[in-house]
């Protein structure tokens, strides 16, 4: 309950802050929609068709007034409602971010352990330094390589673009998304791998272990039963941040990639600076980020019922 | 003698034969073809009143809307949906008549009272048109039949025609077409994916030629590099504007795509106000036009691409005259200038600079060229959206950097309000009188007769034109390769089959 309050505030907090940010940039909204020959009535019509002739405060009681009724508003540009647009590139981001973050998990999670119980064997520290290697890379120059390759030269996948009828059109949807899941997962991989490695040595010289060995269970069993759990913890909290931190750097996929996700609508939105869409996006991701530590948190809990005491007693 | 003939016989059948393989070839095209057409633009809405953007005219104009005459690719104002008009003598009454047997694509007939309702969508007050301005001479349209359109001017318009090729003609029933549509053209919309396509296809009731492709397919890309894979990588047929000279590298040479550059409209422009010290020495601005190498900054920017223009009347405008001449790159006489004007150690100037390519690299080289006459520039960065808060509305500058994309836009030299603050009564009254014209020989006559004093004027500096250039793969014929006013008509698109 304490957690869900929280949640509620700092996503209040959070609108206060992205409506006064925006507002702090210099120029017009009205001016990004008139090229030159506009004529000072035209400026001024389009002024007052936007709102932005209203004083700051009157903008912002309707701004908050409408995120209570779920009413992101409508573009400036495009005329279109904010929600349903977000949705739109909601089904290219959210299967994107998801796809990437679970490729990951499958690639670090046991190369992660393999790397931490095989330190000392050549392939154990192979897997530590290609991760390194993985970290140093950007990922739009991993995106940029993969298209080279895979795009251009074998001619094996879409170069980028994303099919007119979506997902409704799925053979192609779906290829689309191959190298941009690779691309994310191969970097978020790498950095994941290097935490559930460091979790995994941690676990590894822990006491628990030791006496259960000396119990007589067997590594692997010691490992999987006690291990695992223990080690999850720290972890899940990264996985919370990582997948937050994915979600929000899909805006650099999605140009490499020219996928029409919710990176790109920002992006757009903030050259036309077309307020209710910059609004809007940044609002969801926040939200999407909150709710994303909250699940985390939410998850940690179950895992470990020492921190589900520890809020009982306070 | 015979031997002769049927030698000559020989090889007028292998002439014929040669002359008749383009043609058979020609023929060999799929009119079912799905043309897919990548660019960098993509409209914001589908309403060319609506602030939708260069992407809007780009696929819609003359493909989904018509209008009562089309400017076709070469520069040319054609009549399209009307079938003739006269002029009254004075010059204020103009009478047209619709093409009859033409319908829109939710299948009404096209009347006189939907011309009077698209003109007026455009000079309406909620209207963010470009070209509002240019029809506010219309004081009245009547519509005696539901074939005949009069419109009653409060001064003369020559251009009034050439307007008109910018006003869609949409069905009166259709209120809100942001995101819809209801026009005459060949193809109709037949869905749009924000961000990412748009496809338009072929219309069977269409009233004209029926088009030479069965669907086209706009991808729109936000990054330049994307796009070319997408040509490389056969996920596009044609490019509509390449952006940058580095990227054409793979694309020249290979046979497996046709590169093309066209002539654009859009001028690069190092704009002064005219109104304020040093600018409203015309010795000084003829001194900065002498001192620059254009043709090593048009080299610099765009390679062999682009051309240099001595004014800002783009070669496919009529009123076009090469002035490169005029204050030819002379650092010499540039200084002798400075001197006659009282600057013999130059001056100093603060240089506003849009943030976008290619401004700051010229800025840049501006900044070098006029240091070697003691001319030193400060470079200002600013966004946009501050360019057009402080040197369009404000005029609050010195210089400026700008592209300039409108075709015939050499009027606003007429302007003595404009941003640049230019102000000679004998530019004014031509651009007046020229628009005032019974004849549009008289129109070009007295337009080029300005476009010539502006230059003399050094009224600006016209840097370069930038290059249009459109890559496609090479089974890829019959696009527009000017490009003019954004538009790319895709009805003559073949594909081979």
């Amino acid at each position: 309950m304490r957690r869900l309050a929280i949640l509620v505030l700092s996503l209040l907090i959070a609108a206060v802050v992205l409506f006064l940010l925006l507002r702090l940039l210099p120029g017009d909204p009205a001016n990004a929609l008139l090229g030159v020959g506009a004529t000072e009535q035209q400026i001024a019509a389009a002024r007052a068709q936007l709102g932005s002739d209203q004083p700051l405060y009157a903008q912002f009681l309707g701004f908050v007034g409408n995120l209570a009724r779920f009413d992101l508003g409508t573009s400036f540009v495009s005329r279109a409602a904010v929600l349903d647009e977000i949705g739109n590139r909601m089904s290219v981001t959210l299967p994107l971010t998801l796809l990437g973050f679970i490729v990951a998990l499958i690639i670090a999670v046991p190369l992660g352990i393999v790397a931490a119980v095989r330190s000392t064997r050549w392939y154990g520290a192979a897997i530590s330094v290609v991760s390194q290697l993985g970290i140093a890379i950007p990922v739009f120059w991993l995106g940029i390589l993969l298209v080279t390759l895979f795009a251009i030269n074998l001619r094996l996948l879409p170069s980028g673009g994303f099919p007119l009828k979506g997902w409704a059109n799925f053979g192609e949807a779906s290829t689309a998304m191959v190298l941009p899941v690779i691309t994310i997962s191969l970097v978020m991989a790498a950095s994941l791998l290097r935490y559930v490695r460091a979790a995994t040595l941690d676990v590894l010289g822990s006491d628990y272990i030791r006496t259960a060995r000396a119990l007589g269970v067997s590594f692997p069993e010691a490992l999987i039963r006690h291990g695992m759990r223990n080690g999850a913890v720290p972890v899940v909290s990264i996985l919370g941040i990582e997948l937050a931190s994915t979600f929000l750097g899909a805006v650099v996929i999605e140009r490499v990639f020219s996928l029409p996700g919710l990176g790109s609508m920002l992006l757009l939105a903030i050259q036309q600076r077309d307020y209710p869409n910059v609004q809007g996006v940044l609002f969801v991701s926040t939200l999407m980020v909150l709710l994303i530590g909250f699940a985390a948190d939410l998850l940690q809990r179950l895992i470990d019922p020492r921190l589900r005491d520890r809020t009982r007693t306070s | 003698m015979s031997h002769i003939s049927r030698r000559n016989l020989l090889v007028a059948a292998l002439l014929a034969s040669v002359a008749v393989s383009p043609a058979v070839f020609a023929q060999d095209f799929d009119a079912d073809a799905t043309i897919r057409i990548g660019s960098l633009y993509e409209p914001q809405n589908l309403d060319n009143t609506a602030g939708a953007g260069q992407g809007i005219n780009e696929a819609f104009n003359g493909n989904v809307y018509e209008a009562l005459f089309q400017l076709t690719d070469a520069g040319a104002v054609e009549p399209k949906l009307s079938a003739d008009y006269t002029v009254s003598d004075d010059g204020l009454v103009y009478t047209f008549t619709l093409k009859q047997g033409v319908t829109f694509h939710s299948g009404e007939p096209l009347t006189a009272a939907d011309v009077k309702y698209s003109i007026e969508r455009v000079t309406a007050e909620t209207s963010k048109s470009s070209r509002k301005k240019s029809l506010s001479t219309i004081t009245s349209i009547e519509t005696p039949d539901d074939a005949t359109v009069v419109i009653t001017l409060s001064t003369r318009s020559i251009s009034l025609p050439y307007n008109l090729s910018y006003v869609w003609i949409v069905n009166d029933a259709a209120t809100d077409i942001t995101a819809t549509e209801d026009g005459t053209g060949p193809y109709s919309l037949e869905e749009w994916r924000r961000g990412s396509a748009l496809a338009l296809s072929r219309f069977d009731g269409y009233w004209g030629d029926a088009p030479t492709n069965g669907e086209v397919i706009y991808t729109y890309f936000t990054d330049a590099t994307a796009l070319n894979n997408a040509l490389l990588t056969n996920a596009v047929d044609v490019v509509t504007s390449v952006q940058s000279p580095d990227s054409l590298a793979q694309f020249t040479g290979n046979p497996a795509y046709t590169v093309t550059e066209g002539a654009s409209t859009t001028k690069e422009l190092l704009a002064y106000n005219d109104r304020v010290a040093p600018f409203d020495n015309v010795k000084v601005r003829k001194a900065l036009a002498r001192a620059t190498d254009k043709a090593k900054l048009l080299n610099f920017i765009w390679g062999e691409y682009g051309t240099l223009i001595g004014s800002f009347v783009p070669p496919t405008d009529p009123w076009y005259v090469d002035l490169t001449a005029v204050d030819a790159y002379d650092v010499e006489s540039a200084k002798a200038l400075l001197a006659e004007a009282g600057f013999p150690d130059g001056f100093e100037f603060t240089l506003d600079t849009p943030d976008y390519d290619p401004h700051p690299i010229v800025a840049q080289f501006l900044q070098a060229e006029y240091a070697k006459i003691g001319v030193k520039v400060n470079i200002n960065i600013i966004t946009a959206n501050e360019w057009y808060t402080k040197i369009y509305q404000e005029k609050n500058f010195q210089a400026t950097l700008q592209e300039h994309v409108n075709h015939r836009d050499i009027v606003f030299y007429g302007n003595p309000d404009f941003y640049w603050g230019y102000n000679n009564p004998e530019v004014v009254k031509l651009v007046a009188d020229a628009e005032a014209a019974g004849s549009v020989d008289e129109q070009t006559a007295k337009l080029t007769e300005a476009n010539k004093l502006i230059a003399e004027d050094a009224a600006g500096n016209w840097l370069y034109l930038y290059p249009q250039i459109v890559v496609s793969a090479a089974t890829v014929t019959g696009y527009p390769v000017n490009g003019l006013n954004s538009q790319f008509f895709a009805y003559d698109i073949e594909k081979a089959k």
